[in-house]
């Protein structure tokens, strides 16, 4: 086995992560990009995926959150649709009609007829919907893989992070491991479930169900390489027509979990979207806790013997 | 969140403040500040307030809170699914038992037999307690041994596993041969490996739980060992009070006092170090269990000190409410990393805090 220094197997950029998980011949590290943009929020990828991976239901609730019932990824949701409606124009969008009267506008906005001195184009309010399609990120450092204690978390040779539910014993140190709030507990079945990145099709060739079944290609399924630089595109023709708030969350392998396999082309901060701002892998401190660990048990040996030393044997000192 | 509907008649479970907010975005047409994203605070409304700001008319909130933007008030992290009667009992148990094992070995080494059995019977009926919490504990209890199917050095429980497998029959074997009086040579053996794996069994749980993304438990990665360290010694220390005569706990009476000590003074520095981290010690349900424990185990050390050493039913007393100390520590422990899981707030203002420092390249 080669040297484990230098290779950034805890935190970092990584480049072959199948490599280091002791694959000598495999595919190219394959992954998701979910472009938001163009997401119409029509769930066919949360149905595709229930289909698909034959997943339980698991209640049908009125949350009252716009048009999102689901609330966010778990053991039996494992790609969600969130909606967020906010007053503020989609780049230089001019929606034609005037909203002014209605519930939804911004108060202090123009009223109807009345011209709009704010936005200074005329017409419509500033009113958007963001809809963004959230899934497991499969990440280059995964923490629920790195504190899985049984091996049922693994890499595959696609570089995607898998849960073999013959082994899983339902210890749910993964649960709050990861950094996204993706992996959970099924209750009634005491194993953890998380997107597989549909492993059973990529294996035969085929594109994971959701983005199968993605009407506008919103999700992108193919080799990271390869959707990082059409990501870059992306961004470049959006800011080009003035959509100045697209950005990309977790392309990036120098980011606190080496990058994500699944990432996303955000219209908002990432927090708007349910999504940490800054996540880190947790096992990148672990050699530090480890330490502090070492320490404290060295604390409490020598404690004791002092304590007893000082003490000495019965009937000395007291 | 199945608690929340509509039925004909009405809507139950609403829950209002939940509407989403408004994030950094674009910058505000009327040239307000980019950071008007911090006025759509968690749980206030959008819209109305949010219009009125940008006017400049907002009233400032007299009380500073975390201000942040959140998806509907919903936490980020996925909450642990351990329950407190099963893991942080285990908490307790497990630094019960491996400081209980240490000290048994220093009682039986300086003449004092009476403690060193007390103290090996009570750390073979933690540890047996522990591994009966932690497998009742699993989503699927008869695959426990899958726990032993790899040996990990990523994963704390991993880890802990293996020290557990070897502690566990070192524990037994030391209580069982002690009190049976038999294979003197062999008891000793078994004593000996239990007071040495004894300190990893207590501080390789307070590891397990900082390495998650856990708030709380997280940012108190540093000191958080200590507080079990420390814990763990009062408790056994107690332990030695309750179940040894008073002739030969001198030393666990000593212990307690810097046990209870080490662990205050850990738990203060975490609540300093911690940052937006260490509110959930100080809140709810953790709050209250952290300031009983912190009670407790002052009450105990007062009265191992000044008491105990006079007879047995006050040495018992304080040697109980130093074990109801350590224990109410680690409940309230777990309960703050429960609750800094559950608010998106301890997830988002430290991330957001280090993206606006320019520290973080999660987007560009």
């Amino acid at each position: 086995m080669s040297s484990l220094v230098g290779r950034n197997l805890l935190a970092g950029a990584e480049t072959d992560v199948a490599a280091d998980a002791g694959y000598t011949d495999h595919p190219p590290r394959m992954g998701f990009f979910t472009d938001t943009s163009v997401c119409i929020g029509c769930k066919a990828c949360e149905v595709a995926c229930k289909e698909w991976n034959a997943i339980p239901e698991d209640g049908l609730n009125f949350t009252g959150m716009s048009y999102d019932n689901t609330q966010g990824l778990g053991a039996d949701t494992w790609r969600h649709v969130a909606f967020i409606e906010q007053n503020k124009p989609m780049g230089r969008a001019e929606p034609g009609v005037d909203h002014g009267g209605s519930p939804g506008a911004a108060p202090g906005g123009a009223p109807p007829g009345a011209p709009d001195g704010a936005s200074g184009e005329g017409g419509g309010t500033d009113f958007r919907w963001l809809m963004a399609s959230d899934v497991c990120k499969h990440c280059t450092h995964a923490a629920c893989l790195d504190v899985c204690p049984t091996g049922s978390l693994f890499r595959t040779e696609f570089g995607t992070v898998v849960v073999q539910e013959d082994i899983c014993n339902g210890c749910g140190y993964c649960v709050p491991a990861c950094p996204y709030g993706v992996i959970d507990q099924r209750k009634e079945d005491g194993r953890v479930w998380k997107c597989t990145l549909c492993y059973d099709r990529l294996g035969e060739g085929l594109e994971p169900a959701c983005a199968k079944a993605c009407p506008t290609d919103s999700i992108q399924y193919g080799p990271l390489d390869e959707l990082r630089e059409r990501a870059a595109a992306r961004v470049e023709q959006l800011h080009g027509i003035g959509v100045e708030d697209a950005r990309l969350y977790g392309h990036d392998p120098e980011d606190g979990v080496g990058g994500d396999g699944a990432f996303f082309l955000l219209l908002d901060e990432p927090e708007v979207y349910g999504l940490p701002p800054d996540p880190v892998v947790t096992t990148r401190d672990l050699p530090s806790m480890w330490k502090h660990a070492g320490v404290a048990a060295a604390a409490l040996v020598g404690g004791l013997a002092a304590v007893f030393a000082v003490h000495g044997r019965t009937g000395g000192a007291r | 969140m199945k608690d929340s509907g509509v039925s004909k008649e009405r809507v139950y479970g609403a829950r209002p403040g939940r509407e989403a907010e408004v994030g950094g975005g674009l910058r505000p047409r009327d040239g307000g500040r980019r950071g008007d994203r911090r006025d759509g605070r968690h749980g206030g409304r959008q819209g109305g307030r949010q219009g009125r700001r940008r006017g400049g008319r907002g009233e400032k909130a007299m009380v500073p809170e975390a201000e942040f933007t959140s998806y509907y008030g919903l936490p980020v992290l996925n909450p642990p699914v351990w329950k407190a009667a099963d893991v942080a009992a285990y908490l307790f148990l497990g630094g019960l038992a491996g400081a209980g094992s240490t000290m048994a070995a220093g009682a039986q080494l300086t003449g004092r037999p009476a403690a060193a059995r007390a103290l090996k019977i009570s750390s073979l009926a933690a540890i047996a307690g522990s591994t009966a919490a932690l497998i009742h504990d699993l989503g699927r209890p008869a695959r426990f041994y899958n726990m032993l199917r790899v040996m990990k050095p990523t994963s704390p429980m991993s880890m802990g596993s293996w020290i557990l497998a070897a502690y566990g029959p070192a524990a037994g074997g030391a209580a069982v041969l002690d009190a049976a009086g038999r294979f003197p040579h062999l008891g000793g053996a078994a004593t000996a490996v239990a007071a040495a794996l004894g300190p990893a069994v207590t501080v390789y749980t307070a590891v397990l739980i900082a390495d998650t993304a856990v708030p709380a438990w997280h940012e108190g990665r540093g000191e958080l060992p200590f507080v079990f360290a420390g814990s763990a010694t009062a408790a056994a220390a107690g332990m030695a009070l309750v179940a040894a005569p008073v002739r030969e706990t001198g030393p666990m009476r000593t212990a307690a006092v810097s046990g209870a000590a080490l662990e205050l003074a850990a738990a203060r520095l975490l609540e300093r170090r911690a940052g937006l981290a260490a509110e959930p010690y100080k809140k709810g349900k953790a709050g209250r269990f952290m300031r009983a424990g912190e009670i407790l185990s002052a009450a105990g050390t007062a009265g191992s000190v000044l008491l105990a050493g006079r007879g047995r039913a006050a040495a018992a007393l304080s040697g109980a409410a130093l074990l109801a100390g350590s224990a109410c520590t680690r409940f309230g422990i777990f309960y703050a990393g429960i609750q800094s899981a559950e608010d998106p707030k301890y997830t988002v203002v430290p991330q957001r805090e280090r993206v606006d420092a320019g520290g973080a390249r999660a987007t560009t």
